[in-house]
Formats: structure tokens, sequence, C-alpha cells
């Protein structure tokens, strides 16, 4: 790929591109929410896309999640491809059955006689200063569920290739762009490639201590990565990328050859991916450790409003280069 | 169809399927009464919700219908679901948990669900199914297939969230869908003044701005009739009805309950217009033998035991069965 027909694009605009692309790949794709046509999303990730493919493909909807998220359910099951938003992750709570008891579970309760590729895309995190309500983690609260896929990108590239992959698989994705990754930018090529669901990305080779991150946190994490490069130490970033499916045999591989895990998550501890993941280590490589493995999160509280409140309460890269220096310590 | 109106004498030609309505109301009356016995037996884990006496409700709406066309139904879902069509052993197979059964025994009583006959699912968390109705109403706009899809569900579901939501898209979209409101009295154990405002749910509709309409649902030819104006006023692009169908619960809410709230003498009122009676009384009265009368009956119990004894000797799923069907692919 020349640089000729590299194009800097922000993690918002390759979410742009991505439904652009899957509409035009493929009629059986519709896409729908609230305000994602005629004012191109709440967060004008979908402007002029209602423009090019017209009200019968990009729908405004009521603010009625339960409905949005219901309607691709029964799309669905008759073959079409929905692409439903539901405006800020934190609205899970107010469409959780169907998400929880209709989505995930549809096809087990069938037999396997309907399949759902649904893909739901919502913006999630915090840093932005949205208060408590509109700035949460959310991917943690689904984790308990089988039957959602949960994707998680990173970077404009990651959110062009994971968005193309979740509308073209034949089950559910849950698709969370961060919020405060938004405006981060990348040069892409005119076709970004896909990505697949359960492949991790090692984001910065190291052999003292692995870290796993997403999202926001990959890039503190990578921060932190830098700023202890100057001290030498070599730091391993992976970023899972998705959640469901989990890309288990890449960090564990890594953690073979470090013998150090510091997982950071933006998400209190309990029944988290991170606390997941860590009890998996330790239940699987724990012969392998030299130190305990460390969590990097959050205070158990809701997200607080304030500038100085949410920047104490979200994990820094400080805090993490500190957990790092605290596992090569023990 | 005034059960004061004496019917006027039925033509060879029209005699078949006005038996035809008998047959499968018995039929569904026979396979609730087979469950319940075998529920006592054990054969049924956990519990059932029987409809007997609002086999006239299911019968009617199904038989205005035309291959194309689908429905969801409740946890009460039997006599839909056999209404359309699905195979009275699988059903049976099904409720029994064996492997043969309409979902490989993972759905079990209040899930079955037949694709092969737009049997789309029956749906055990009250209301959650009308907006998956509503998307499968989306796709036959979308393609322009010019299917409708029926959606039953009972009087408890009017004050969920979910039905508020539902209807409100559907009237806003056009969607061709008819919501027919199965209205037995009671939402679970509570009677409806208990719970409910207003005593004629189909004035809901007018806060959608659709055609609400309350009609005999012990009366086959009642809800036939009313069914297919709201199928057609679909079909039509004109959106869709909610119907009313007052009818009456012979049982209790599940296996577990034998309905003592309810008050002296109400349910000998509600025998007195079963509507399997109802229908056979208004073919003899159209001129139909009793003799004929008598072997839709029989021939609906024989069926019913033929398919019962199959699905008693099924074997139960492989263990391993309980992996399958999470995912199309992983």
């Amino acid at each position: 790929m020349s640089a000729a027909t590299m194009t800097e694009t922000t993690y918002k605009g390759a979410i742009n591109k991505a439904i652009v692309d899957a509409l035009a790949a493929d009629d059986d794709v519709f896409f729908f929410g609230e305000d994602v046509g005629a004012a191109g999303g709440a967060f004008k990730t979908s402007v002029g896309i209602q423009e090019r493919f017209g009200e019968k493909r990009v729908l405004d909807t009521p603010i009625s999640e339960q409905a949005i998220v219901g309607l691709a359910i029964g799309a669905a099951m008759r073959g079409l491809r929905p692409l439903a938003e539901i405006m800020f992750a934190d609205f899970v709570g107010v469409a959780f059955d169907q998400i929880a008891n209709q989505l995930a579970k549809y096809r087990y309760m069938t037999g396997g006689q309907v399949k759902l590729p649904v893909t739901i895309q919502m913006a999630s995190g915090g840093g932005a200063g949205f208060g408590a309500q509109h700035s949460q983690a959310a991917e943690n609260w689904l984790l308990n569920i089988p039957g959602l896929k949960l994707a998680v990108p990173g970077t404009p590239a990651d959110a062009y290739g994971l968005m193309r992959a979740a509308v073209e698989d034949d089950d559910p994705v849950l698709f969370f762009g961060h919020k405060g990754l938004f405006n981060v930018k990348e040069d892409l090529p005119e076709e970004p490639a896909r990505v697949e669901l359960g492949r991790a990305a090692v984001v910065r080779e190291g052999d003292a201590v692995t870290v796993v991150a997403t999202q926001l946190m990959r890039h503190r994490a990578l921060e932190a990565a830098e700023a202890l490069a100057g001290k030498g130490v070599a730091v391993e970033l992976i970023d899972p990328r998705t959640l469901v499916p989990f890309d288990f045999a890449t960090i564990a591989a890594s953690v073979d050859r470090t013998n150090h895990l510091v997982v950071v998550q933006e998400a209190p501890a309990g029944g988290s991916w991170g606390a997941t993941l860590i009890s998996r280590i330790a239940a699987e490589r724990f012969e392998m450790l030299d130190a305990p493995p460390a969590l990097v999160v959050p205070p158990d509280t809701p997200v607080p409003y304030a500038g100085a409140l949410e920047a104490a309460w979200l994990p820094d890269a400080e805090k993490i280069a500190t957990a790092v220096e605290a596992s090569l310590a023990y | 169809m005034d059960e004061r109106t004496r019917p006027a004498k039925l033509s060879a030609e029209e005699r078949p399927e006005q038996l035809e309505l008998l047959r499968a109301m018995h039929e569904i009356r026979f396979f609730e009464h087979e469950c319940g016995r075998l529920f006592a037996r054990g054969e049924v884990r956990g519990t059932t919700h029987l409809c007997e006496g609002q086999e006239a409700v299911s019968v009617g709406a199904c038989r205005a219908l035309r291959e194309g066309d689908s429905m969801t139904c409740t946890y009460r879902g039997h006599g839909a679901t056999l209404a359309m069509g699905a195979p009275l052993d699988e059903c049976f197979g099904e409720v029994f948990g064996r492997a043969p059964g309409l979902c490989g025994g993972k759905g079990g009583s209040m899930h079955l669900t037949d694709l092969r006959v737009g049997a789309l699912g029956s749906h055990a968390i009250v209301g959650a199914h009308l907006p998956i109705a509503n998307g499968a109403a989306f796709e036959a706009l979308y393609r322009g297939t010019g299917a409708v899809h029926a959606c039953f569900f009972g009087d408890g579901s009017t004050n969920i969230g979910a039905f508020h939501e539902s209807l409100n898209l559907a009237s806003i979209w056009k969607l061709p869908v008819v919501f027919v409101c199965e209205n037995n009295l009671y939402g679970e154990y509570s009677p409806l003044p208990t719970t409910t405002p207003i005593e004629r749910l189909a004035d809901r509709a007018a806060a959608y701005g659709m055609p609400g309409e309350r009609i005999d649902g012990n009366r086959v030819l009642e809800v036939r009739e009313a069914v297919a104006a709201a199928v057609e006023r679909a079909r039509a692009g004109e959106g869709p009805t909610l119907i009313e169908a007052m009818t009456y619960r012979l049982k209790g809410h599940s296996r577990t309950d034998p309905a003592k709230y309810r008050p002296e003498g109400e349910l000998e009122e509600w025998l007195a217009r079963d509507p399997i009676l109802l229908h056979a009384r208004w073919l003899a009265e159209a001129g139909i033998e009793q003799a004929e009368i008598d072997a839709a009956e029989a021939a609906a119990r024989e069926a019913v035991a033929a398919a019962l004894e199959r699905a008693l000797a099924w074997p139960e799923p492989e263990p391993a069965a309980l992996l399958d069907d999470v995912w199309v692919a992983s």
C-alpha cells in the first residue's frame, strides 16, 4: 500500500466509513436508531449516511431502546442484517431484557433454528464529563451472558475492521465505540482490513511484563510503557479487541515469557473482564507467574462528574506504571 | 358473528373448512389435556401454561394468515404454535425435553418454535416479543414480500413498557403486524381490574393512532373475520391493528395454580361459552350432521394419541448437545 492511498481518519470517521461500506456491500444491511439519520448521530458518527442510502435503509427511531433491539432481532430472524444504534452504552439497561433474554438466547432456545446477525453499536466509556449515567464501560455487564460477542476497538483501524466483521458475523455482536477516542487519528487505506473477532493485537512487544488493556486504557498503558522504556523496562502491551470471543492464547503465551501480568480496565473489578482474565491466568498459569497478577481499576463508585473527580477515578499512565514496577519488584 | 344469528346452511364446499376449524381446536384441547396429565407424571419438567378455553383465538387468528406470514406468541403458546401447523409429535417432544422435539429439547413448553411454519417463537418474558414481532413485520416491508405478522399476547402484557414502545413504533412505521391481545381476565393470578385502570384494552390502540377492536374470542369465526380484516389492512400498507379477543383461561396460570381466586360461578359461565362447544353448536345449526362433528373430534383425539405415543418413545438429548447452538460460528 503506497502512502498516497492512505487517508488520515478519526476513530469516529472510521466507524462512519465502516457503516457506509457495510450498507454498500449488502442490501440486507439496514441501519437504525435514535437520531442516526437526519441528525447524523448524537456523536456525528453517521453524518451523511441517510443522505446516501435513503430513509428506507437508514431510519430514525423513537427513543425506545427495547423496540430498537427487538426490531433488530425479528428482522434478523427473517434474514436481514440489522445494524442498530442505542446511542450511549449505558442505555443497555433500558433494553437489557431484549439483549440478555432474547438476543443472546434465541438461537439456543430454538435448538439452532434461528441465526441472529445483529450488530448493536453504542458509545461507551468515561473521561468526557458525561456523569454517572453516560460514561460507563457497560460491556462488563454483558460478560455473564453466553451468546453475545463484544467488540471494544481502541484505534480507528480496529473500529473499522471490527465493525465490518461484526456486521458480517452471523451471531449477535455488541460494538462499543469509546467516546474518549472519537477524535483519535490514524492513516487508513481506502479499503481497511477486517479485524477477526477474537484476535488480540500485540500493540508493543516486550519481555518484562505483560500489560493487557482495551480502548482508552490501551492508550494510557502505551503511555506508561513508553515512560517505562526510558527506565529500561520492556512492557508487552496486548489489546484483546474483543472480550467475547476472547484471545486467551495470545495473552497466556505472553505471560509464559514475561512471568508478570498487569491488567488495566475502565470499570470496577467485580464481575469484569479483567478479573475474569486474572482468575483464568491464576488457575492455568500459576507456576509461570513471578508475582501476583495485578488489576488496575477505578474504585467501586459510580463515575463522578467533576473533572478532578473523574480524573482521579480513571486509571492513568502513572498508576499503570506504578503497578508494573510493583509487579517487577515483588 | 353474533351467537343469536342462526347461520345459513353450509354448502358442501364450505363444510370441510368449517369442520377443520373444529378439529384444530379439539387438537389443541387434547394436546393441552395430555400436557396437564403428563406434568403430574413428571414427563413435563418445570412448569407449563395451558391454553384450554382459548383455542378459538389461536385457530381463528392463524387461519386468517397465508403461507409466508409469521407469528409470535407467549409461554401459553402451545395452541398458537399448533394452529400454525407445527407437528403434534414434535411439539410434545419439545414439551417433554426429547431430542427430536421442535427445539431439540433446549426450549421446552414455554419456547415452542417452528420456523418451518412461521411460528417464530413462544416467549416467556411478558411482552418481550412485541418488539420482535415488529422486526418480522419490518422485514416484510423492507423486502416488499407482502407478508404479515400476527403477535399474540395476554392482557397483562398491555401494562409492560415493551407493549407501548412496540405499538408506537409499529404505527409510525406502518408495520404489517396484527397485535392480538388474548384478554383472559387475569394477569397471572391478578384479576384485570386490580392492575389496569381501563376496562377495554382495545382502547389503548387510540394512543398509538391505530384501529382497536374488541371481539368475542370464544367464537372462532368472529376471530378469523376480525383478524382477516386486520391482515388485509396490513398487507395494503395501512399499518397495524390491535384486536382484543375476550376469552377465558379454563385452568390456572400454570400447573401449580389451582385458580382459587376466581369468583364462584365464573368458571361455569365460561364453560357454557366454551369455544369448542360454541362452534360445534354453530355447525349443527348450519346443517352439519352430528356424525361429522363427532368425526372431527375423533380425528383430533386419534392424532394426538398417536403423536403422544411417538414422542414418549423418543430419546432425551445426548448431554454433549448442550454445547451446540450457542453460536453459528465460533
